[in-house]
């Protein structure tokens, strides 16, 4: 099959960006996405061309590293799933497919598709650590998990940071991310000593980056992992209640 | 950006035992302050006034419904009467209009800050965007109600403008007698233009409160399956009773049906 190509270039961090028109040409429907673009890059550097700078790395869906909004969708139009778990045959022959990197003050452009998405990263750090007992080694399931906490924050922590809710979201808002890191410390036992403290300081930074959460609930979809919506109202309840209670510790000194 | 916060520094995480350095500002009105800074906490409080609202709003509506009741005896129009007794709430104890004035101030605040939240905390959104996607969206869960709250709330404040104007203080009304609801809403609603656009109005109102209310429950932080289950009947109805209440106002004056 052959297919049309609208892809975002872009030399450099503060360098005008445009979209360049590329044919791709004899594109087996097996490929998955990132293969296809492979190819087109194969192609640029035998011309002499550039080949256009994307995101990449485990191409099997858990690294988060690939993310590309394909057709206005991010991740293409297969839900569930990660670029690189997107394959050809699920485009026609003839299509144009527009591709375009994560669109946020909070993650911007390296070069081409890759986004810079330390935003992430500084969110993560804000949580900071988490207390645990060290010295020997504890007995078998002596720290007892509720099944349905267990899998919540299971569930939660299958994350991989891709920043697709981010570019998803019409607001341009992190909460689907922050939400999931949030609940999946907040529902065990382990993230208990640290939990309101970790709440605020996520969410204020996260606050310094992306836009505010309406509900409308396009980062679920485009989530390659299906983080639940619910995520962001534990968000929502545990920030306010360390409003609360984190001011009840200062008050205390 | 890695010295955003004091806490990102290994060093001082690993010292802090507070989660924030006590400031001599720590009153109610800075926590409050602070709080609204944040966007949660603004969220919160714009859901909160928003259930303030939609309590008005609904029991505007069912007030309203007044309209089709028959005249008493003495031939007041029974509308009327519920106008005057909201006035009288608590008299001579309570002076004249004064449980009224308490509620519309009330009122004015949460629909203030409603306001203001949702201004912002859409503009800060926009900001967060400066390239836009140049492939048309393709929505699969963003439902038309929730991506144009913004518009719809834009209407709605447009219209509560003309509405007081309208039928509180008859300024743009062209037969308006203080006191008079009946009359008023009856030759008020007789114009089509007028009575369209109460309807374009409400219909917008109706969009806006169908993803408020069931935003809400997401807002103040609900996690509970049960409420889960029942958010999106509770959110339909509500917005089903309100708009359908309100639009038969403009309608059955329009059409004559009350005159």
């Amino acid at each position: 099959m052959r297919v049309n190509l609208r892809v975002w270039r872009q030399a450099g961090p503060d360098a005008p960006g445009g979209f360049e028109t590329y044919q791709a040409e004899e594109v087996s429907e097996e490929m998955s996405f990132l293969e296809m673009l492979d190819m087109v890059n194969e192609e640029l550097v035998v011309s002499g061309g550039l080949p256009i700078t994307f995101d990449h790395d485990c191409r099997e869906g858990i690294c988060g590293s690939c993310g590309l909004m394909i057709n206005g969708q991010a991740h293409g139009p297969q839900l569930g799933t990660a670029t690189c778990q997107l394959h050809m045959r699920t485009f026609s022959d003839g299509d144009t497919i527009v591709i375009e990197p994560w669109r946020s003050s909070g993650f911007p452009v390296i070069q081409d598709l890759a986004v810079n998405r330390s935003a992430f990263d500084q969110i993560i750090e804000a949580g900071g650590f988490i207390s645990v007992a060290t010295g020997s080694a504890p007995d078998a399931n002596l720290t007892l998990v509720p099944k349905v906490a267990a899998d919540a924050a299971m569930d939660a922590a299958a994350c991989i940071g891709c920043g697709a809710c981010v570019a998803a979201c019409p607001n341009g808002a992190a909460q689907l991310f922050t939400g999931a890191k949030i609940t999946h410390l907040n529902l065990l036992p382990q993230g208990q000593a640290e939990r309101w403290k970790r709440t605020e300081q996520m969410v204020d930074v996260m606050d310094e980056f992306f836009g505010s959460c309406s509900n409308m609930g396009e980062c679920t979809t485009a989530c390659p992992k299906g983080i639940p919506l619910e995520v962001i109202a534990e968000l929502n309840r545990d920030y306010v209640k360390a409003q609360f209670i984190n001011r009840k510790l200062t008050a205390q000194d | 950006m890695g010295m955003l916060r004091g806490a990102i520094v290994a060093g001082d995480n690993v010292t802090q035992i507070r989660p924030k350095a006590p400031s001599d500002e720590s009153t109610a009105v800075s926590f409050l302050l602070s709080f609204y800074r944040s966007q949660v906490g603004r969220k919160w409080i714009m859901a909160l006034s928003g259930v303030a609202i939609v309590g008005f709003v609904f029991f505007h509506m069912l007030g309203n419904l007044h309209l089709y009741e028959p005249a008493g005896p003495d031939g007041v129009a029974r509308i009327d009467e519920y106008a005057e007794g909201l006035r009288a709430i608590g008299e001579p104890i309570i002076p004249r209009s004064g449980l009224l004035w308490v509620a519309r101030i009330g009122l004015l605040a949460a629909f203030l800050v409603h306001i203001h939240a949702g201004y912002s905390l859409w503009w800060k959104s926009r900001k967060t965007r400066p390239v836009r996607y140049d492939a048309d969206r393709t929505w699969v869960t963003a439902s038309f109600a929730s991506r144009n709250m913004v518009i719809t709330g834009t209407i709605v404040l447009l219209f509560i403008i003309y509405h007081l104007a309208h039928l509180t203080w008859g300024t743009v009304h062209d037969d308006f007698i203080p006191g008079e609801v009946r009359h008023n809403v009856i030759t008020g609603l007789d114009n089509p233009i007028v009575a369209g656009w109460y309807i374009v109005a409400n219909l917008a109102l109706g969009l806006h409160v169908l993803h408020g209310i069931w935003s809400m429950f997401q807002s103040l932080g609900s996690t509970s399956p049960r409420l889960a289950a029942i958010r999106t009947g509770l959110a339909t109805g509500i917005t089903a009773l309100i708009v359908l209440g309100n639009l038969s106002f403009p309608l059955l004056v329009l059409t004559g049906v009350v005159s």
